[in-house]
């Protein structure tokens, strides 16, 4: 007997639900969980580094850093930084995904921790996809990229609470037309709240760092 | 380029319901992707092949249902589809858009045979 069975479910459900899963115990811990994408070489590394020396000393950070191959430079600077960092090999999967998060979660001592900084694997279309958990999706876009990135990975933009527009030491050796960035945002989430920063000299981390303290003490409302 | 860990999913799903309506063979599996989600059909269904091998999804056909993306404009009210790239709306140029097709990303539904036993009760 042939028959049609109707089912309307998401594709990646199961990972949704261990997301739910990361989300509970991160709530349960008071952790603010920031989930970091952008292409290879944006600037993620630089970004979090230039975040540690800011963040006032009373908010405990952790990071995990996801790599596709067992490299530990990001995850050697972010100790040498004096921080707990967990790495995660992704075994050349391009995106981490919740379990992998999961994973992390019970070898980190969230008890201590007030935020969690996920570096994910650099890549515009496959983190899109995997939720994991985490309290805000942060996007660093670096002006060498150019400015029609937004045009061309609409999907990673959908999902954002953040925009970091990183390098912008770099403005006056590279054509970057920001208005035509911009306006690619705009139309794809409006409003999005935007940080134009450079992870070399500092330069417009107050806004940043301002908004992650403002997170942090809600949670620990 | 995440096509092994969604085909992973699909056949998780589906291999789930056949087995709770008691299924002997899925003979069919539609699946619902808008244009936004940057899944490689074909891609799936060379994982697919494999994965598949040795379960009662063997055999079973791949069909996608594409949708285009779609926005509408929320200042004059067109409604047009996204072709290549993203652009403003073509008849008044605004910027202030809604995304109404185009992130769907479903397993809609499958075909499966059961056994002809006239005693089986399905449940879906
Ligand atoms: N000029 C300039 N260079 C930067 C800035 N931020 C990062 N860089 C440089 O960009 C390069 C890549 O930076 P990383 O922080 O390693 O980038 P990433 O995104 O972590 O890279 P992957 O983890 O390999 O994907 C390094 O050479 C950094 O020194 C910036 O704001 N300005
Ligand atoms: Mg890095
Ligand atoms: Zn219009």
């Amino acid at each position: 007997m042939k028959q049609r069975v109707e089912i309307v479910k998401r594709i990646l459900d199961s990972n949704e639900q261990l997301a739910r899963q990361n989300r509970e115990k991160l709530d349960a811990h008071k952790v603010f969980c920031i989930n970091l994408m952008a292409s290879p070489g944006a600037g993620k590394t630089s970004f979090i580094l230039q975040t540690i020396n800011r963040l006032p000393k009373h908010i405990c950070l952790g990071v995990i850093e996801g790599d596709t191959a067992p490299v530990t430079i990001d995850s050697d600077k972010i100790m040498q930084a004096g921080m707990p960092v967990m790495q995660i090999n992704t075994g050349g999967e391009c995106h981490l995904d919740a379990n992998m998060v999961g994973l992390a979660l019970e070898e980190l001592d969230l008890r201590v921790l007030d935020l969690l900084l996920i570096e994910n694997v650099g890549n515009l279309i496959c983190p899109a996809a995997f939720a994991l958990g985490n309290h805000a999706n942060v996007l660093i876009a670096s002006i060498p990229e150019g400015d029609d990135k937004p045009y061309k990975y609409p999907n990673i933009y959908r999902n954002l609470d953040v925009l970091i527009i990183n390098k912008t030491d770099l403005l006056p050796y590279i054509e970057f037309r920001m208005d035509y960035f911009q306006q690619g945002v705009e139309m794809l989430n409006p409003g999005l709240l935007t940080f134009p920063v450079s992870s070399k000299t500092g330069e417009g981390f107050e806004g940043w760092i301002n908004w992650v303290e403002e997170k942090v003490h809600q949670i620990r409302r | 380029m995440h096509e092994l860990a969604v085909t992973e999913s699909i056949l998780e799903i589906v291999l789930d319901s056949a087995r709770k309506n008691q299924a002997s063979a899925v003979t069919d599996i539609t699946l619902t992707i808008g244009s936004l989600s940057s899944i490689v059909d074909d891609c799936v269904q060379f994982y697919w092949d494999h994965i598949s091998q040795g379960t009662i999804c063997q055999n079973a056909k791949l069909h996608f249902k594409r949708v285009m993306a779609s926005l509408k404009c929320l200042d004059c009210g067109k409604v047009y589809s996204l072709i290549e790239e993203l652009t403003p709306c073509p008849s008044c140029g605004s910027i202030n858009l809604n995304i109404i097709t185009g992130e769907e990303f479903q397993v809609d539904h499958i075909e499966i045979t059961t056994e002809e036993t006239g005693k089986h009760e399905t449940t879906s």
